[in-house]
């Protein structure tokens, strides 16, 4: 029982309990038969009455009094259906009731319903209803039933937002701890924003005020949270661009590749949903292909994705291998893709690469030496090679996409705040003062430059998280995560930065399939990845000796081939769910991790699966598993790696990795050539 | 008369707590789950020198728990008796005590709640609603008897419950909430109905339900609520979509409702309280933000919850215990993976073995 304190009870209470016991019990069974029977005369509405007085809850005795309303309407007698003040009385005693049921219980969800149920029947006074929020609100601030009826009769009777918004004005001046206050300013804001009403409108106008206005909030008690969502949500109607754009895209534009048949990837701001032959064209040389199919790289069903992906191949068998040819994406009708809540994009742009034909390439699938991602088989990149005049051309050439440009609004606003907050810092060490800090310094960066990703103050984010880390160590892996995405935006952000991550294959390993260069991203104690729209000309990643438990976002990378994904906290075959739809991925190691080990798969519900309606189950794989079709473990490794072609794979060192199961991932993958360091006949 | 609608949970778990069933170890059939398994027990009860759970007094209390009914609580309880049924039997098996339950009295007694209309009371003689009818369903599952419903009828009586606009009414009388969402989505997936409804109108409805903080509300416009947000995002990944939740802007709320004692609130600035282990871990689990709380503090604010002398666990330390705070304290401690329980789904709310059974086949 909520807030009651655990104590034996004495026998004074005892049988003070089993007298209001046995009296309810009495008027539920005479409710219950009246009910059954439609009894509504008024001794049978009056023991409804005492019964929802005494059990506000009962769902069943608020159903009864509804039908008994209609019924002392529709029996009237004829002189009293002319009656406004008889109609109005028949209200008036459910009003009456609902106003004793909410007094007994506040947040009564029958309660509540029934009194909108009621004054949508119309004849209600306004009035009445706010002075009884007025009662309720000022008892409970945060009732959230309360709150709730506000809005609906601020709709019914065609009350303003700004009316409404001043009443959240004066809540918080009475008390800035009213989280409910802050959301439903939140509320009537974007609405009138979205009404285009004066003084709202464009958004600048009442952004500076209610940074103001929560500044006071979050400096008055810092580790009060009732404004700390509310200055989130203000940065980001602050930054956000409202419209989704493409942000990169592979091949990039004005670069230069050699393969004839490569996956095109365009990367977006955020998830849309439209891209396919009407909205984006791909032209190569002066003839538009028809043939082509966009899919997003998402595991949901409704065609919507982040990235999105189709693959092409150049017509190149008569030419000669000189030729080069001219390869343009374009977008076509950009209204047509849109974000999933529905705004379209509105951005031109065009993508040019080129692609020469280069015949002597090696058919992959030849005997296949064992690939190790090892210091002793890599050496440091050699400038003057030809691998870093391709990757040059990757970063080196101006980006063609029209960027949103950034208003000096929006620099002004944050530059302010960060003043404010360095200020806060300067005198109360809070969680929430180097959090907000954290995050608007980061915004700033954001809003700089365009094209070219601003790292100015990494360095001070990066150790704000570190000292976050430390002062509140209940949500050190939050600190953390974001700890690592700042990392790698920084690592991400230019070819120098990533040059000191990459190392070039030794000549004896290099092969087809790892490409000449490897991301070598090990050992830096990376809880999350990100920062993909960057790399996705990656071909060999190293990620091993990190902290992570997911791949999210992988997916985009669909270059890759090589992944060392061992000694990290994969906790499930599910978290590898993003390698699906990596077809290009020949070698993966996915040794030493926490597969098997867990009884809770916090990846459950984010991937391809018959739990979520994503993917159906494939009754093949109860003839494939022979027996073993109960094992959870066996169908997640047959649906995630059931349509790839692996060659090498390391699962040593996972509890899920048993002999039996080895037996069942060397039968799933007929191209493997090496499990676990041996060969496989 | 009053003893027509008055049947109570002992006698309905024909109780037997010497009978043949033990505390859930996990079968030889899954190995893989061993070795960690032990380590766990290692951290939970040495590292932390925590109290352990109370299991068996627990199943006990619930399998007595309304055996004194004459007592005010279970006077006020027998309107959602359906739903008490539900936790107390899924409690049960988390616990390995299913079997003390005799399930021919249970099934009876749920099928007896049914109406002409499909849908289910939350006790005899009590009108139908959408909340009791998912508690039936669920109670079914457990049992492996889905098939004794009708099951064409009360998937019928759920999908006429939707409206235009792709929300739910939770009966005829019309009150619209997510709640009701969830519960229909919820019970059509398990039904493997969901095609009876307008799975993309149901989910528009509850994406316009969605807040500044990332959270969701009962209708639009309505406060973010970590019982109101566990429905949302539990629909949303039933329904595969969860593409529309911003994971870290609700991860980074829904990680702040740990409070210093570790307990977890559903709202900022408000108290801990057990059945928001529920809430809060569901959703976090469901969008793989979970390890951004401490969950050995979490774990130890449960089993300080316990009445260790009488069974049953309570909302807060030493406040007077209920079905309802054992089964989320319980099912809390399963989802942190505590030693001993069975796992159960963050989703379905139901056991990941009996999900398993009823998707994996």
């Amino acid at each position: 029982m909520h807030g009651r304190p655990r104590k034996s009870a004495t026998p004074v209470d005892e049988n003070a309990s089993a007298l209001k016991a046995a009296k309810i019990r009495s008027l539920q069974s005479q409710f219950l038969q009246n009910h059954h029977n439609n009894i509504y005369t008024k001794e049978a509405q009056e023991i409804n009455a005492k019964l929802i007085e005494s059990n506000p809850e009962f769902m069943t005795a608020w159903n009864y009094r509804k039908l008994a309303f209609e019924h002392n309407l529709s029996n009237q007698s004829e002189v009293d259906k002319e009656d406004a003040d008889h109609i109005k009385l028949i209200i008036d005693e459910e009003l009456r009731v609902v106003e004793n049921a909410l007094r007994k219980n506040f947040k009564s969800y029958g309660a509540w319903h029934h009194r909108k149920w009621v004054i949508s029947k119309g004849n209600s006074s306004t009035e009445r209803e706010l002075r009884l929020l007025n009662l309720f609100q000022k008892q409970d601030t945060r009732n959230f039933h309360a709150w709730n009826y506000r809005r609906f009769i601020a709709g019914l009777k065609d009350i303003s937002d700004e009316k409404e918004l001043q009443f959240t004005t004066d809540m918080i001046n009475d008390n800035f701890s009213n989280y409910s206050a802050w959301h439903n300013r939140s509320v009537l804001l974007s609405h009138l924003l979205e009404k285009k009403v004066e003084g709202y409108f464009p958004k600048e106008i009442f952004l500076k005020e209610e940074y103001e206005l929560v500044r006071n909030a979050v400096f008055t008690d810092p580790d009060d949270q009732s404004g700390w969502f509310y200055h989130l949500w203000l940065l980001d109607q602050t930054i956000k661009v409202d419209m989704p754009n493409l942000v990169s895209s592979w091949p990039p534009n004005g670069s230069e590749i050699t393969n004839t048949t490569f996956p095109i990837v365009l990367f977006f701001n955020e998830p849309v949903e439209g891209v396919n032959l009407q909205t984006v064209s791909v032209q190569v040389e002066d003839d538009i292909f028809k043939n082509i199919a966009w899919s997003p790289l998402s595991a949901n069903k409704f065609k919507c994705g982040q990235a999105w992906l189709t693959h092409l191949t150049i017509p190149f068998g008569e030419t000669n291998s000189s030729k080069i040819f001219q390869v343009k994406i374009r977008s076509e009708y950009s209204q047509g893709i849109i974000s999933s809540n529905g705004v379209p994009c509105s951005q031109h742009w065009s993508i040019a690469f080129r692609v020469s034909v280069c015949h002597d390439f090696q058919p992959e699938g030849q005997s296949l030496r064992r690939i190790l991602m090892t210091d002793e088989n890599f050496s440091t990149v050699d400038i003057n090679s030809n691998v870093m005049d391709l990757f040059k051309s990757y970063f080196e050439l101006a980006s063609d996409y029209e960027q949103p440009t950034s208003s000096k609004w929006k620099s002004e606003m944050i530059a302010s705040e960060i003043d404010q907050y360095r200020e806060l810092l300067s005198w109360a060490e809070c969680k929430i003062g180097k959090l907000t800090l954290a995050r608007l310094l980061m915004a700033n960066d954001a809003i700089g430059t365009p094209v070219a990703p601003n790292t100015t103050h990494v360095e001070e984010v990066l150790k704000l998280y570190s000292e976050l880390m430390e002062l509140d160590p209940t949500h050190y892996q939050y600190y953390k995560d974001e700890y690592s995405l700042v990392f790698l935006k920084q690592v991400a952000s230019s070819k120098e930065s990533l040059m000191k991550y990459c190392r070039q294959y030794k000549e004896s390993t290099s092969s087809n399939i790892t490409g000449p260069m490897c991301l070598r991203l090990n050992s830096l104690s990376l809880s999350r990845i990100g920062s993909f729209e960057r790399l996705l000309w990656v071909q060999s990643l190293d990620l091993s000796h990190n902290q992570l438990p997911s791949i999210e976002g992988l997916e985009a990378l669909q270059l890759l081939s090589c992944l060392n994904l061992s000694h990290n906290k994969i906790g499930s075959f599910m978290a590898l769910d993003p390698l699906r739809f990596l077809k290009s991925l020949r070698v993966l190691n996915i040794s030493y991790n926490e597969i098997g080990a867990h009884t809770v798969d916090t990846r459950r519900y984010l991937c391809s699966s018959p739990l979520s309606h994503t993917l159906d189950y494939d009754k093949k794989f109860e003839e494939f598993a022979a027996g073993d079709e109960k094992v959870v473990n066996f169908w997640e490794a047959y649906s995630v790696f059931g349509g790839l072609d692996i060659m090498q794979l390391d699962v040593v060192g996972n509890v899920a990795a048993d002999e039996r199961f080895k037996l069942f991932l060397v039968k799933l993958l007929p191209a493997l050539k090496w499990l676990d360091g041996e060969e496989v006949h | 008369m009053s003893q027509e609608f008055n049947t109570n949970l002992g006698t309905l778990f024909a109780v037997n707590l010497d009978g043949p069933s033990r505390l859930h170890r996990r079968s030889a059939t899954q190995p893989d789950q061993s070795a960690p398994f032990s380590d766990r027990i290692d951290r939970f009860d040495l590292g932390l020198g925590m109290g352990e759970l109370a299991a068996e007094k627990h199943a006990k209390y619930i399998l007595t728990v309304e055996k004194k009914k004459d007592d005010i609580e279970s006077v006020l309880m027998e309107h959602l008796r359906i739903n008490g049924a539900y936790w107390g039997l899924t409690t049960l098996d988390i616990l390995g005590k299913l079997a003390a339950v005799d399930q021919e009295t249970v099934i009876s007694w749920v099928m007896s709640c049914q109406h002409e209309s499909g849908g289910f009371g939350g006790n005899e003689g009590h009108d139908p609603h959408l909340l009791y009818t998912l508690s039936a369903i669920q109670i079914l599952a457990l049992f492996n008897k889905i098939d004794t419903l009708d099951i064409e009828k009360v998937s019928n009586y759920i999908s006429t419950l939707q409206n235009e606009d792709g929300s739910f009414s939770g009966d005829k009388w019309g009150e619209i909430d997510t709640r009701f969402s969830y519960v229909a989505i919820c019970s059509l997936a398990l039904l493997k109905q969901l095609d009876k409804i307008n799975v993309e109108n149901a989910v528009k409805y509850i994406v316009s339900c969605k807040n500044l903080d990332g959270g969701f509300g009962c209708t639009p416009g309505a406060e973010s609520h970590a019982g109101q947000i566990f429905c949302c995002i539990g629909a949303l990944a039933i329904t595969g979509c969860l593409h529309y939740v911003d994971k870290d802007l609700l991860g980074w709320w829904l990680c702040e409702r740990q409070v210093k004692s570790g307990g977890l609130n559903g709202r900022p600035e408000k108290l801990p309280d057990v059945c928001y282990s529920w809430w809060v871990l569901s959703s976090l689990i469901i969008i793989d933000r979970v390890h951004w709380i401490d969950k050995e503090k979490l774990v130890k604010f449960i089993l300080d919850c316990q009445d260790k002398e009488n069974g049953g666990i309570s909302d807060r330390p030493d406040d007077a215990v209920d079905v309802f705070h054992t089964y989320f304290g319980v099912a809390g401690l399963s989802l942190l993976e505590y030693p001993g329980l069975k796992a159960i789904d963050p989703a379905y709310a139901l056991p990941v073995d009996v999900i398993n059974r009823i998707f994996l086949h």
